[in-house]
């Protein structure tokens, strides 16, 4: 009686036990997931390894001098007791002696990271052309202006105004190697809802396939062409038709008139490959 | 108080209210002078203590880390940090010392709340209780490192009252107090010392690490004991003090040799005929070299 009241015990506590883990367990996996706009502390390894290895202890946060670094509450929807930012409200200030990095007692912020420009803990993104000043013209720049990494991580690219025709838009471009993802561009966007954006490098970036080639840089690395002979590039028109660049499209050329278009189709297709030898 | 049979014994005329409450006092000195301590920063910028009782670094030098949450991270795949692993050997290496749970007692800002809960549940005479089995804490703690080995996340440390109450005073607590309130409400209404003395897997684990402390609540003079039961009423772990106080004719020794003492010293406060003090767990008592001379003397 003894060992079966003992059995139905053991059995009833552990049973309760594992129902409460599972839900527990149901509730952290869910709860995992970093918000779109909650950047890590640079140095932060990525996310499901880093949130195995932080303690919230809060040390980065007590070292971080500028305020920018907050632990989750409750209230967050960022792993309870973790340390984050909003770049919008506080962004990274890039200290070069990375003081939060160097207060992390497990490791959670990866002590190798010994240049603050090497950090990586997003990557901002212009992510609507509709809203951003430059893009319409204007010169605001701000963004351009206060990046830490300025001319490096975000460019401004010139192009044509087609709408005045005499002017140039300068259009603030965000470069991955050297972004660090700090979110002064985000902050300082002038706009009541930031044009440019911190988000999850993997998110902001896309990927691109493993096995894509760019013919150009290959080229470049090669030294030279990797078809050979390598033949200049040409336009497979009909015979004395000559394009125009300006508009007009497929326009008949100077050339003495012939039949454009022999009897034979397979001559005209062939006619490139001939004159190309 | 004036229900309290000790108050009435004439014993107590002899000892001060200093006497009666001397370790429940500095219980309260030492939980909130720690608890003060680390607030110094962020309140008055003196920086004498930074981080949280997870982990902590003291003037710059000493880190201390809890052993349990660092245990959680390194089954959630975590490679230690060298400074955190240093401050988790210190920590463990001094409850093992002067007893585990005395984290429990001593330390731990969960306790003034559960132990408000218990003091009202008396004050009000609240009979309710839904009875645990008090190993349920250590199938939680199995529970918490399966689910970090498992989730690869501290998981735990997501409700981990503990951990929420002492960040949440230092850092901001956002929803926290509602997870507190939820503690003081479950051991107010409806389970006696539940949380500290039935489910807290911290607690457990700690109670693991002081197995064998040294530094114990001893019973010598427990041929004084009148019964009166006083200490079984103050006790938060009133099972540990039975073998030690009434063990004698079976062959026990007079040292509460459990695990779950919290070494909250209680129940040398309230003993009128003084049985408790503290000692080591060996046969001789150092700190009380005449035992036996006393107690002839007494008799």
């Amino acid at each position: 009686m003894k060992r079966r009241r003992f059995i139905s015990d053991t059995a009833r506590t552990g049973g309760t036990v594992a129902l409460a883990a599972l839900g527990l367990g149901a509730y952290a996996s869910k709860a995992a997931p970093l918000p779109l706009l909650a950047l890590r502390p640079p140095g932060a390894r990525q996310e499901k390894e880093f949130l195995g290895a932080c303690i919230r202890c809060g040390l980065c946060v007590r070292d971080c001098p500028y305020g920018t670094l907050k632990l989750a509450t409750m209230d967050d929807e960022v792993m309870l007791g973790t340390p984050w930012f909003t770049a919008r409200d506080v962004p990274c200030e890039m200290c070069e002696d990375i003081p939060c990095v160097a207060a992390c007692p497990t490791g959670a912020l990866d002590p190798a990271l010994t240049d603050i420009d090497d950090a990586r803990m997003g990557l901002a993104a212009l992510v609507n052309q509709e809203t951003c000043l430059n893009f319409q013209g204007l010169r605001c720049e701000v963004c351009y202006r206060e990046c830490p990494v300025i001319d490096k991580a975000i460019t401004l690219e010139m192009r044509h105004n087609e709408r005045s025709g005499k002017h140039t838009y300068f259009i603030p471009t965000v470069h991955s190697d050297h972004c660090t993802g700090c979110g002064k561009c985000e902050r300082v966007c002038v706009l009541p809802e930031a044009a440019i954006k911190v988000l999850p490098m993997a998110l902001a970036k896309g990927t691109s396939a493993d096995h894509y080639r760019w013919g150009w840089e290959e080229k470049e690395e090669a030294g030279g062409s990797l078809v050979s002979p390598d033949p200049e590039h040409r336009y497979n028109l009909p015979e004395g038709m000559d394009y125009d660049y300006e508009g007009q499209g497929l326009i008949r050329g100077g050339q003495p008139q012939q039949d454009p278009f022999p009897e034979n189709p397979l001559d005209s297709l062939n006619q490139a490959s001939k004159d190309g030898q | 108080m004036s229900r309290f049979r000790a108050n009435s014994s004439p014993a107590e005329h002899t000892r001060t209210r200093w006497q009666r409450n001397r370790f429940l006092i500095l219980r309260r000195v030492s939980q909130f002078g720690i608890l003060g301590l680390f607030l110094l920063g962020p309140w008055a910028g003196t920086w004498i203590i930074k981080g949280n009782l997870n982990s902590s670094l003291t003037l710059g030098v000493l880190p201390l880390s809890d052993p349990f949450i660092l245990l959680q991270s390194w089954l959630a795949g975590l490679q230690f940090g060298s400074q955190a692993l240093i401050g988790a050997l210190i920590i463990a290496l001094f409850y093992f010392l002067v007893g585990g749970r005395a984290f429990c007692a001593w330390v731990c800002p969960v306790n003034p709340v559960t132990d408000l809960a218990y003091w009202l549940r008396r004050k009000f005479r609240l009979r309710g209780n839904t009875r645990i089995h008090r190993n349920t804490r250590y199938w939680l703690l199995a529970a918490v490192f399966a689910l970090a080995t498992i989730t690869g996340l501290a998981a735990w440390e997501l409700i981990n009252p503990v951990s929420v109450l002492h960040r949440g005073i230092l850092f901001g607590m956002g929803a926290g107090w509602l997870l507190i309130l939820a503690v003081f409400i479950f051991d107010l209404a409806v389970s006696r010392r539940g949380w500290c003395g039935h489910l807290c897997p911290m607690g457990a684990c700690y109670s693991l690490l002081g197995t064998h402390s040294p530094l114990r609540v001893r019973a010598d003079h427990r041929d004084s004991c009148d019964k009166c039961m006083d200490c079984f009423d103050v006790c938060p772990e009133p099972q540990v003090i039975r073998p030690a106080l009434f063990g004698e004719k079976d062959g026990i020794g007079p040292v509460v040799d459990e695990a779950n003492c919290t070494n909250c010293g209680r129940c040398i406060d309230v003993c009128s005929k003084q049985v408790f003090s503290f000692g080591t767990r060996y046969k001789t008592n150092p700190f009380q070299p005449n035992n036996f001379e006393q107690k002839e003397a007494r008799t």
